[in-house]
């Protein structure tokens, strides 16, 4: 087949010397100081990779950034809760996008539904298969107190009947961005938790043992 | 457009079939007395020119001296449909016949009106409560349950 | 005995237990399964987690103080229970409703019978095993239409928009052209559920054949919907029994021919395609005029009973009232289209494996708020 010589990417081999040439000259010129350490950015404190906080403050970071939910949706909210869940309000930007089909691996059961009399005793049952350290959101008004259905003769008057509840979500139903707010709401309180036991106690139950 | 067939309609017909059956003609249903009702409906769902095979609902109303169970069935091929009530004046031990072997949507529907009524139905093969659990004492939807 | 006959496996069936909470039940809803291995033999439901009480609840409420209960039936279409329940008080009281307000509804219930299906096709390819993919993207169309919603009452789940006599408020100046770029895009987008998942090997082998729901049994039943329509039943309400204007506008009935999942599953795509007609033609249309008849607050219809029932997207959704001329009905009964499609899913499952019960339950597509109520 014939090579056509107008075709940009034949050249003559002068002009891949000069080329050459053009490129040896660039690197040359922008050779003229030496590139920093890969590390030169940091802070001298950083760089002796010990941090100083409280155990308190890492751990309550850590579970507060990595909520994973229970599935236990019931009714309506679930659908509210999904779509917080979804593409637009995008939940996963709070650590929590997983959905644990499994009790005994999730740490936060957001309650989205009607609780009946039916259903308390499976609920019961699933807050004491999560493992601690575990919290509830109580999302929507079935939730925080029976709501629209109070009077009716198979619904519970609210969560808090059954199990203990952190924070509670108003709405019918909640827009994702309540929930959302609800969630860090829950992040703000996580932040304050005391896990370690004041140090002076411990020291003076040492003394007495 | 879906012909709601007026009591009149069928009354004759079912009189002659299964005379003394008929207990009120209104004018959208005919209310027929309980221990005719299986053969009244094996009747509606067989024969040509009515042939009520596929079955809307079943409900229960309960008017402080009786229960009235309604029926509503339609035909997908003449495109018709048709409404048919009985009576139960029990209050203490209501029974009713069951349509289960006919219409088997009949199933969960009238384990419902069991459950919230206390309507019995005979023939039913399965016949417990529905929605609410086992011990539960009383049936909601009456008009003298008391909470 | 010799040694293989010792040898020789024994088998007993045994029940296992699926939900009530369960990723894949589409709510509070616990089947009792007799497996035998794998295999099933029977299936027993258990409802009720759920049991709201909704029908006592209507005996205490007025007449207009029950919609907002509707909406909590079925919550991913209320607008259609709403709408059935307004059809069933004004053929109880015999109220005409101005046309703009019959032109709305239907262009709102179609509405929602596209953001239903888009969940239905979603949640059902979820538990057909593709994860999360096609229910974001499901998702993405249904956020668009709730904002057409949103728009109109200022709700995104719980409308509460229909009124006996009409409509609530009419839609504002800005509806009817998002409205419109929102009908342009949107076939594209079927297009591209189509395109993604029509001809996939594993979707067609995980539901061609599988639960297949013969014609006559879903008739016996009482199924209605999209799953009596790919069982090849020639029934829908829309061109059955026309209510409010539905007999003005040019719609096909798509349908299938064997009843199993992938025919659910296609006729729940070309109904999508239908509602998208049927705006079409509602939108260019429209009248002007009211969105309400003049009905006074506290309605008292007369004596007697109405049963009303449209095609909502899961099937028939009726509403039986019964009134004794005060402001609050003596009995209201609401058709529960979920628990009677649920009546054949005994006879679909039996000899078909785990995964399939997952799958056939997923492609009927229920909402417990219906079964239960």
């Amino acid at each position: 087949m014939e090579i056509s010589s107008d075709r940009e990417y034949i050249y003559t081999s002068s002009e891949l010397d000069r080329q050459e040439g053009q490129l040896i000259e660039e690197v040359k010129a922008g050779a003229r100081e030496s590139i920093p350490d890969p590390d030169g950015w940091l802070e001298e404190e950083v760089k002796k990779n010990i941090m100083l906080s409280s155990v308190d403050a890492v751990l309550n970071w850590a579970r507060r950034s990595s909520l994973w939910t229970a599935i236990c949706f019931p009714a309506c909210c679930a659908f509210e809760f999904i779509a917080a869940e979804g593409p637009r309000f995008d939940m996963s930007r709070f650590g929590m996008e997983i959905l644990r089909a499994s009790p005994r691996q999730a740490d936060l059961m957001i309650t989205a539904g009607t609780l009946t009399w039916k259903m308390a005793p499976v609920v019961r049952r699933i807050y004491n298969q999560m493992p601690e350290p575990k919290w509830v959101i109580a999302m929507g008004a079935c939730a925080i107190s029976g709501g629209i259905f109070r009077s009716s003769y198979n619904v519970v008057p609210g969560y808090n009947k059954i199990i203990p509840v952190d924070v509670y979500v108003p709405g019918c139903p909640p827009r994702p961005e309540a929930l959302i707010y609800g969630v860090q709401q829950l992040q703000k309180k996580i932040a304050k938790e005391h896990q370690i036991l004041d140090l002076p106690q411990k020291l003076l139950k040492g003394k007495k043992e | 457009m879906t012909v709601a067939l007026s009591g009149k309609d069928i009354a004759g017909q079912l009189e002659e079939k299964f005379p003394g059956s008929i207990e009120e003609t209104g004018p959208e249903c005919i209310v027929v007395k309980s221990d005719s009702l299986l053969a009244v409906a094996e009747y509606l769902k067989n024969t040509g020119s009515l042939a009520f095979d596929y079955f809307n609902y079943i409900t229960a109303v309960d008017y402080y001296s009786y229960f009235e169970i309604v029926y509503q069935f339609t035909s997908t091929t003449h495109n018709h449909s048709f409404v048919l009530k009985t009576r139960c004046y029990d209050r203490e031990n209501p029974t009713v016949p069951s349509v289960i072997g006919l219409w088997q949507g009949a199933d969960f529907q009238e384990r419902e009106i069991y459950d919230l009524m206390g309507v019995k139905f005979e023939g039913h093969p399965n016949l417990k409560r529905l929605f609410l659990w086992e011990g539960f004492q009383g049936h909601p939807l009456r008009k003298d349950y008391l909470q | 005995m010799t040694t293989t006959e010792m040898m020789t496996l024994k088998t007993e069936p045994f029940v296992l237990n699926f939900g009530p909470v369960h990723p894949s039940t589409h709510g509070v809803y616990r089947m009792r399964a007799t497996l035998d291995g794998e295999v099933l033999l029977d299936i027993e439901p258990v409802m009720g987690y759920l049991h709201r009480g909704i029908e006592k609840l209507t005996e205490e409420r007025t007449y207009s103080g029950i919609i907002p209960l509707t909406d909590r039936l079925d919550y991913i279409s209320p607008m259609s229970n709403n709408l059935g329940y307004c059809l069933a008080v004004e053929k109880l009281a015999g109220i005409k409703i101005p046309e703009r307000a019959d032109y709305l509804r239907v262009i709102i219930a179609e509405l929602q019978r596209l953001a239903n299906h888009c969940i239905a096709v979603g949640s059902f390819l979820n538990d057909c095993g593709a994860y999360y993919t096609p229910f974001m993207y499901a998702f993405r169309e249904r956020e668009k239409i709730i904002d057409l919603f949103d728009m109109v009452c200022g709700q995104r789940l719980t409308y509460n928009y229909m009124r006996i006599g009409g409509v609530s408020q009419d839609i504002p100046a800005e509806f009817l052209p998002a409205l419109k770029k929102f009908v342009g895009q949107m076939s594209r987008w079927i297009d591209e559920y189509d395109m993604l998942l029509m001809q996939n090997e594993i979707l067609l082998a995980r539901t061609k054949s599988v639960g297949v729901l013969p014609r006559e049994t879903a008739i016996n039943c009482g199924i209605s919907g999209p799953v009596a329509r790919a069982s090849g039943v020639n029934w829908d309400i829309r061109k059955n029994d026309p209510y409010s204007v539905y007999d003005r506008f040019e719609f096909d009935i798509p349908q299938g021919e064997t009843g199993d999942c992938y025919d659910r599953y296609r006729v729940r795509i070309e109904e999508m395609r239908q509602s998208l007609r049927i705006i079409k033609q509602a939108m260019n249309d429209i009248p002007a005029g009211p969105v309400r008849a003049d009905v006074p607050h506290l309605v008292r219809p007369p004596k007697g009973e109405a049963y009303a029932h449209l095609e909502a997207p899961k099937g028939e959704l009726g509403y039986y009232l019964v009134s004794d001329n005060s402001i609050a009905p003596y009995r209201c009964h609401i058709r529960p289209t979920s628990l009677i499609n649920l009546t054949a899913l005994r006879e679909m499952v039996k000899g078909w494996k785990v995964a399939d019960l997952i799958a056939i339950f997923g492609s009927i597509d229920i909402t417990m708020g219906e079964v239960d109520r």
